[in-house]
């Protein structure tokens, strides 16, 4: 790769080869991926220590992951590396498709304002890790990065689980009370514990070819179906950093992958979209199919298995990426409570319905732009091609053109341990819902987002109207029984003496996002997703809420 | 729930949609004419716009094919 430079992480001779005393760590996670290494900081973050291991010692060789959804950034902020991301990945929203030489329609993935994260950052997966590596580094006693570090067997019994490390130092055992396969698609976690990975392959190979050129290709997100200047199905480009590009290109199943690979064969193809004049030099390329699978079970015993090693889906929609850092960030504030005792195991469980939903959200929809851009048959290939001619002159046709629908929050309502919607509180914030971002400003006067003061704890979002409502509010919040309860006070007028941290809502959108009358009050998981609402503060409620939440995993 | 209209919807004029219809694949390749049937399937789909209905339109159609082994085969591939 031209435009990265890749750094060995120093492998270090772990302590279990001296002869050491075993002991149980809380948590090992298997693979330094982003899945893995979002483990260990949202972990680390909520106290709980972990060990990480790697069979490498380097960050994602190719770019592979470049498109981040807005929520996951929601996410990489809660973590502390959106900053990083944001501003050296390209930001973008627009979606443009085009038949041959004509651009059907656009899409917008964030019309509205208001909001801290942009729809989608491209940005390399390389430089995700990176970040990531650095960012888990600030957690030097609470997160060992063990590089060089392969899993060659496992093992479980009703205390935890042991793993069997190779090193190139030999080989030893590792205790945990918990185990996150994070060891992508071919994960050998699942391999070991014979878990059948079942799923749908589909019939077609696809080139990715990464190049860096200095053109004024614009950030959107471009798709070409049956291109002029491509003799394949379909072309897509990425605007990543570095000036550096991504281009996909549907081949055909017939397709000879190993000629395709090779970079001059990649290059012609590329200059074929580029045009004379325009300078290029190859980065990276790939050859890939795909296939649409998932885990029966995301949690057999103590080993949890997250992002690929769970559900694999085709990269149209940037459900990939997106999807394993959601799974994290539904995962650990449970395996935290669970191991601080403040909740029974079974709450994993919950983990494992909320997140096989996301992944088959995810998976049907990966499934479907698939089947329209691969049809298999002369007449799935005439009703394609229907959808395409009628689309120019049909609004509904151009909604049926599907290039990938791209990844958005999945919504959990009506999921055990999510209460009941409360009639008389208006906005789409339901309960399941991810809570929506707005700007609002701290009693000091400075500008901040929502989503910065939800997180990490169980959260009650306020309206109030002044001090008489606070002070009976934070008087009568010891009567929730919620342990680490954060409460945020929603103020539309600043009061500035409030018993409780006070926001205003200086645009008046967390008043229309969330249906923000007085007393209005909503209990808040520590992944940002609404658990209740109610139209007034009621202690008792809330806590009923939460410990109807804990204690909803074997619903 | 709306069902899939089984009586004349026409109002007697019947033999003038068919008339119109087979005339509309004249002159046309067999892909073409696939292709015309297609556009007109997607059209009227669209046109019907509940889900309930067009489902049932399936069915009625697959009836009297869907019990071939090659179909059957088909499905369970997937």
């Amino acid at each position: 790769m031209g435009s990265y430079r890749y750094r060995h992480y120093a492998y270090a001779r772990p302590a279990e080869l001296n002869g050491g005393p075993r002991r149980r760590h809380p948590v090992v996670v298997v693979g330094a991926g982003p899945v893995g290494l979002a483990a260990a900081i949202d972990l680390a973050q909520q106290g709980i220590a972990s060990i990480v291991l790697d069979d490498n010692d380097v960050v994602s060789v190719g770019s592979r992951a470049i498109c981040w959804a807005k929520r996951t950034l929601e996410i990489f902020a809660r973590l502390g590396v959106a900053g990083r991301m944001v501003e050296k990945g390209v930001t973008w929203q627009v979606g443009r498709v085009y038949h041959r030489d004509l651009e059907l329609y656009r899409f917008n993935l964030l019309p509205e304002g208001g909001h801290q994260m942009p729809a989608f950052v491209n940005l390399q997966q390389y430089y995700v890790e990176e970040y990531l590596v650095d960012r888990a580094r600030q957690f030097p006693d609470m997160i060992g990065l063990r590089w060089k570090n392969t899993v060659t067997g496992v093992r479980q019994s009703a205390a935890g689980v042991t793993v069997t490390v190779q090193t190139p130092d030999g080989t030893y055992e590792l205790d945990s009370e918990w185990l996150i396969a994070a060891d992508g698609a071919g994960s050998t976690v699942r391999s070991e514990l014979g878990l059948p990975f079942e799923g749908r392959s589909f019939e077609e190979k696809f080139l990715i070819v990464d190049v860096r050129m200095d053109a004024d290709y614009p950030s959107d997100r471009r798709f070409w179906f049956q291109p002029t200047f491509d003799p394949g199905q379909s072309v897509l480009i990425h605007r990543q950093p570095d000036n550096v590009f991504r281009i996909d290109f549907q081949l055909g199943w017939d397709a000879d992958a190993d000629a395709e690979r090779r970079p001059e064969r990649a290059m012609e193809r590329v200059r074929r979209v580029v045009g004379p004049g325009v300078s290029c030099e190859f980065e990276w390329c790939s050859v890939y199919t795909f296939r649409c699978a998932r885990l029966e079970r995301f949690v057999a015993g103590r080993v949890v298995f997250a992002g690929d090693s769970a559900h694999v889906v085709s990269p149209f929609g940037a459900r990939g990426g997106n999807g394993g850092i959601q799974d994290i960030d539904n995962l650990c504030w449970k395996l935290a409570h669970v191991l601080r005792g403040a909740a029974p195991p079974e709450l994993i469980d919950s983990y494992d319905r909320e997140r096989r939903h996301g992944a088959d959200e995810n998976i049907l929809n990966s499934s479907r732009t698939t089947t329209f851009m691969t049809p298999k048959t002369a007449v799935e290939r005439q009703l394609r091609d229907g959808v395409l001619a009628l689309a120019p002159h049909f609004p509904f046709a151009r909604a049926l053109v599907n290039s990938g629908r791209l990844s958005r929050p999945c919504h959990l309502q009506g999921f055990p341990g999510f209460a009941a919607d409360d009639g008389g509180v208006f906005g789409d914030m339901c309960p399941g819902m991810p809570c929506d971002d707005a700007p609002v400003s701290g009693v000091d006067g400075r500008s901040t987002w929502l989503l910065e003061h939800l997180g990490a704890r169980p959260t009650a979002l306020v309206f109030v109207a002044d001090r008489r409502d606070a002070t009976y509010i934070a008087e009568s919040a010891a009567a929730c029984g919620i342990p680490g309860l954060a409460i945020v006070a929603i103020t539309d007028r600043r009061q500035g003496d409030l018993p409780l941290p006070e926001l205003l809502d200086r645009d008046g959108l967390v008043r229309t996002r969330y249906g923000g009358a007085t007393g209005v009050t909503y209990l808040i998981r520590p992944d940002q997703h609404v658990l209740a609402r109610w139209r007034g503060w009621d202690a008792a409620a809330l806590g009923a809420a939460w410990r109807n939440c804990l204690g909803s995993g074997s619903a | 729930m709306t069902h899939l209209r089984r009586d004349d919807g026409f109002g007697g004029q019947g033999d003038a949609f068919y008339e119109q219809l087979v005339a509309a694949h004249r002159n046309l390749s067999e892909y073409d004419s696939g292709a015309l049937n297609a556009r007109l399937v997607l059209l009227l789909a669209n046109h019907v716009g509940d889900p309930a209905v067009v489902a049932e339109a399936i069915a009625a159609a697959r009836r009297g094919l869907a019990a071939g082994a090659s179909g059957a085969a088909q499905e369970s591939a997937e």
